[in-house]
């Protein structure tokens, strides 16, 4: 009797050894709430797939991460995830890890080598995610004349250069939406409400303004207060867009003075989960690329219940 | 200095920000007009006053410790570190009282610590204040823990963008802020003990002048100062931004200084023509965002006016533009006499 139990006991025990997966994950660092909310969802995601997660902050720095990238491989762990700071510099580990036979899954963020030295790339496709919000304006607005302010990111950045570009795409065709003024507001909030408070001077004092396009969610929490200070009511008067889905946002939406917002889900280990079983199981090469869903929000989308259900994720 | 000493010595400002005011005028023509919306004043020139606040009162600190033949490159991060400071307060449900307090305390604190280093180490005040303007970023994201800080602390947020009587509080701010500072330094012989110090600290110790509790105490002013500045931008967005708040304003408010005619090397000062300087950077900034040009050209531009500018103050092209008038008059004096002699030189 005994026997059996013991014998049952480290069947279990061999068991779970066998099925537990062990995961390493080379994350940048911290450099943004969206970042850190990154981190969460994917010890999350791990989690609740009984997944082994070895964890390793790079702290900005390729030379850790290339370090980190090493020693996974050096354990012999199941598969890595890399965030990688910056696209160059990686062949040379990413073949280490290849003839390791170790996929590795890139989130994120792309790298210039090969394709083939990687399973396969998560990511969300910047110019959609403009296109996304650009629909909307062009759906909510109709053939009324529209003239938009757009807040840009930093200037030159790839998000900023993607997401101006997206939104061309979404609002082509509709002669009745025009960009009339656009100025970086550097992502942040303080820019986003200076520069806002010029454009409302450009234009009439705002009247002239039907709606603002942010690329990015905090200037557009900026802008809204900038609104609000000059008399007129956001999300009414101006209509707002912009992009990320921050927890703030969601309770702007849930005041009624924003509009909508497109996500930059920070969910990209879900789908690389997702990828990498399937390779386990049966050796299913993934596409090289995995485009996450660019999901738009707006104020019928419970923006209350989205701000809960974020605001612990580390944003 | 009484009333029109004090204007020649702010004429030149003066002047700078009439052109630069005119400049932006003839690309963005309703620039000056000023509106009254509620009990508030709206306009472009209301926006300069409110959005120069960082920069002007930093400025006021900054004009004190370069007048030391010091520098301060840690407001901007202890800008950053005093709105984190007066958040956590707010958001930990302590008084309004208590935060605005504890952000000028540490600001404080943190001039005592730059001073400490300048005064009493005889580190060179630009490596001294490095130390701070590197870490003070980072204690203020361990003070909001790498978020943005958000709060809705009605008080708070009038210190950002409310009003009384018509003009924004942050406008008020460095209007008296600049007023008392001025008054101290002016009205007692600190001021003249501060430019003794810059001009040679060894003749003013020997003097008997405490160099130590002056440069001790114009490293407070600075870091009060930024303390303020620091409440208005936190207050403004109603949110402690550690990584943004007052990034690189610290340059700004050099420049501020440097526009305002007070020579790095220390001595002489006004503390009114560096409010001016911070007038006329402000105005560039609002400026550029009104004309509409495309965000590449913004910091091109800013820094072909600010050539310009110093450009015009400069002492040595002051001495040849004096000297070709000088010519031309002469000239002018005894007929056509110069030319032939240049003729005869070909």
């Amino acid at each position: 009797m005994t026997k059996i139990l013991l014998a049952s006991a480290s069947a279990l025990v061999l068991g779970t050894a066998a099925s537990a997966q062990v995961v390493g994950f080379s994350q940048i660092g911290s450099e943004s709430g969206w970042r850190a909310a990154e981190t969460t969802v994917t010890q999350q995601e791990a989690e609740a797939r009984g997944i082994d997660l070895q964890f390793s902050d790079a702290q900005q720095k390729q030379e850790n991460q290339i370090a980190a990238v090493r020693s996974f491989v050096a354990q012999g762990v199941d598969a890595i995830l890399l965030a990688p700071v910056v696209a160059t510099g990686w062949d040379a580990v990413l073949e280490e890890a290849k003839e390791a036979e170790i996929p590795v899954v890139l989130l994120d963020r792309m790298v210039d080598s090969d394709p083939s030295l990687y399973l396969t790339a998560v990511g969300s496709d910047l110019v959609h995610e403009g296109e996304v919000a650009g629909q909307w304006l062009a759906e909510q607005v109709g053939e009324e004349p529209c003239r938009v302010v757009e807040l840009q990111g930093t200037t030159g950045s790839s998000p900023a250069i993607d997401r101006a570009q997206g939104f061309r795409n979404g609002i082509e065709g509709h002669a009745n939406i025009e960009i009339v003024q656009s100025q970086t507001g550097d992502f942040t909030r303080a820019q986003g409400k200076t520069v806002m408070e010029a454009f409302l001077q450009a234009e009439n004092g705002g009247a002239d303004i039907c709606a603002l396009y942010a690329h990015n969610d905090d200037m557009a929490v900026g802008a809204i207060q900038a609104i609000k200070e000059a008399g007129l009511k956001p999300g009414e008067d101006i209509l707002v867009v912009s992009i990320d889905a921050v927890p703030d946002i969601f309770q702007a939406m849930a005041a009624g003075e924003a509009n909508a917002t497109v996500e930059l889900t920070p969910n990209m280990a879900g789908p690389a989960f997702d990828a990498l079983q399937a390779y386990w199981d049966n050796g299913t090469e993934p596409e090289k690329f995995i485009q996450t869903e660019s999901k738009l929000y707006t104020q019928a989308d419970d923006p209350q219940g989205e701000y809960d259900r974020r605001k612990g994720l580390g944003y | 200095m009484n009333g029109t000493g004090l204007l020649r010595r702010v004429a030149p400002q003066l002047l700078t920000l009439a052109a630069v005011l005119a400049l932006v005028t003839v690309f963005f023509p309703s620039f000056l007009s000023v509106g009254l919306s509620g009990d508030r004043l709206v306009g472009s020139p209301i926006d300069v006053l409110k959005r120069g606040a960082p920069v002007a009162l930093l400025a006021i600190g900054m004009t004190l410790v370069i007048a030391t033949r010091g520098i301060d490159l840690s407001v901007g991060a202890i800008m950053a570190i005093c709105g984190a400071s007066a958040a956590f307060a707010v958001d930990q449900g302590w008084s309004l009282g208590v935060a605005v307090l504890l952000a000028l305390g540490a600001g404080l604190l943190c001039g005592l610590w730059n001073g400490f280093l300048v005064a009493v180490l005889g580190i060179q005040p630009i490596v001294a204040t490095l130390i701070l303007m590197v870490a003070g970023r980072g204690i203020a994201q361990l003070i909001t823990e790498g978020q943005i800080l958000t709060f809705s602390d009605a008080g708070f947020a009038f210190l950002g963008s409310g009003a009384v009587l018509g003009l924004p509080v942050p406008a008020w701010a460095w209007i008296l802020a600049g007023i008392v500072v001025g008054l101290v330094v002016r009205r007692t012989a600190l001021g003249l003990l501060i430019e003794s110090v810059g001009v040679n600290l060894r003749a003013s110790r020997l003097a008997g002048v405490n160099s130590t509790v002056l440069l001790l105490t114009v490293y407070m002013i600075s870091g009060l100062c930024a303390a303020l500045a620091g409440l208005i931008v936190t207050g403004d967005i109603r949110g402690a931004d550690a990584n943004n708040a007052g990034l690189w304003l610290e340059l700004d408010a050099i420049l501020a200084v440097a526009i305002g005619g007070t020579s790095l090397l220390g001595g002489r000062f006004s503390i009114l023509a560096s409010l001016i300087g911070a007038m006329i950077i402000q105005s560039i900034n609002t400026g550029i965002l009104l004309a509409g040009f495309p965000p590449e050209f913004n910091l091109v531009i800013k820094a072909i006016l600010v050539l310009l500018i110093l450009m015009l103050q400069s002492p040595r092209l002051g001495d040849v533009a004096a000297g070709l008038l000088a010519r031309r008059r002469r000239a002018d004096e005894t007929g056509a006499a110069p030319r032939p002699v240049q003729e005869a030189g070909r």
